[in-house]
């Protein structure tokens, strides 16, 4: 199971700021081992953010993302919603993390 | 054309494969846009998109450093009144889409993450709203390149 993220976020006159750090490698696909061997890419693919249930922000990555992730996105929400981020990576791991607006 | 088709009938081969494997949700390869992210150039991405040649907007607010010191961890944020969609891309990268969002309505049209830049390069900032794409454009410095190794 991958490592958990960190997800903050606060409500401030209606609008929500949601600020998510993913932990994961991120591995590009260009770079090469000691060997000479070509790292195969290893990066999230999807990720998807739900406030009460409902889709607030889906993201498609590709490998070129920085390693550990970080998004901050604003939406129209109130205190008290549950956020639930979810990501899925190209190898078919995935996490799912949950916060409560503050 | 026939080539287009080729490849678009190997990659549903492969998915197909990889889903009935139970390697991958069905949902999960529907989902991604493989051909986007392996697009090579801008205009590949571009057309794959569907955006064809967007048209370069004041509108679209692109917030990048003019000199990243390290190409491995750049910030960038787009910043626009109204979106459906927003796509980061850099000219340079092997595959030039690094990242496409899609924006619900009640969702601001804004949004901030880091990618690798592996050399100086000018950085794409797309938006689709109301069903029409527009763009802004920066060129970023980069010190030390962040793709290869």
């Amino acid at each position: 199971m991958a490592d958990p993220m960190r997800v903050r976020a606060a409500e401030n006159g209606g609008i929500v700021d949601v600020k998510i750090l993913m932990k994961h490698d991120m591995e590009s696909g260009q770079r090469k081992d000691a060997a000479g061997k070509t790292i195969p890419a290893w990066f999230i693919s999807t990720i998807n953010v739900k406030a009460n249930g409902k889709d607030v922000f889906n993201g498609q990555f590709g490998p070129a993302v920085s390693k550990d992730p970080f998004l901050n996105f604003k939406y129209k929400g109130a205190k008290g919603d549950k956020i639930a981020v979810t990501w899925n990576d190209n190898k078919g791991d995935k996490r799912t993390d949950e916060a409560t607006v503050s | 054309m026939n080539q287009q088709r080729r490849s678009v009938l190997k990659y549903s081969a492969v998915f197909g494969l990889m889903a009935s494997a139970g390697l991958i949700s069905t949902v999960q390869a529907q989902e991604w846009n493989k051909a986007a992210f392996e697009g090579k150039g801008l205009d590949d991405v571009f057309k794959i998109l569907g955006a064809g040649s967007p048209d370069k907007s004041a509108a679209v607010t692109l917030n990048a450093p003019d000199i990243a010191e390290n190409g491995a961890v750049v910030p960038v944020g787009i910043t626009t009144a109204k979106a459906e969609q927003m796509a980061i891309l850099v000219e340079k990268n092997p595959s030039a889409l690094a990242a496409q969002f899609f924006i619900p309505a009640g969702t601001d049209a804004f949004v901030t993450t880091r990618i690798k830049m592996g050399q100086t390069s000018n950085v794409y900032g797309l938006v689709k709203a109301d069903g029409k794409w527009l763009m802004t454009v920066k060129e970023v410095k980069v010190t030390l390149g962040g793709c290869g190794g």
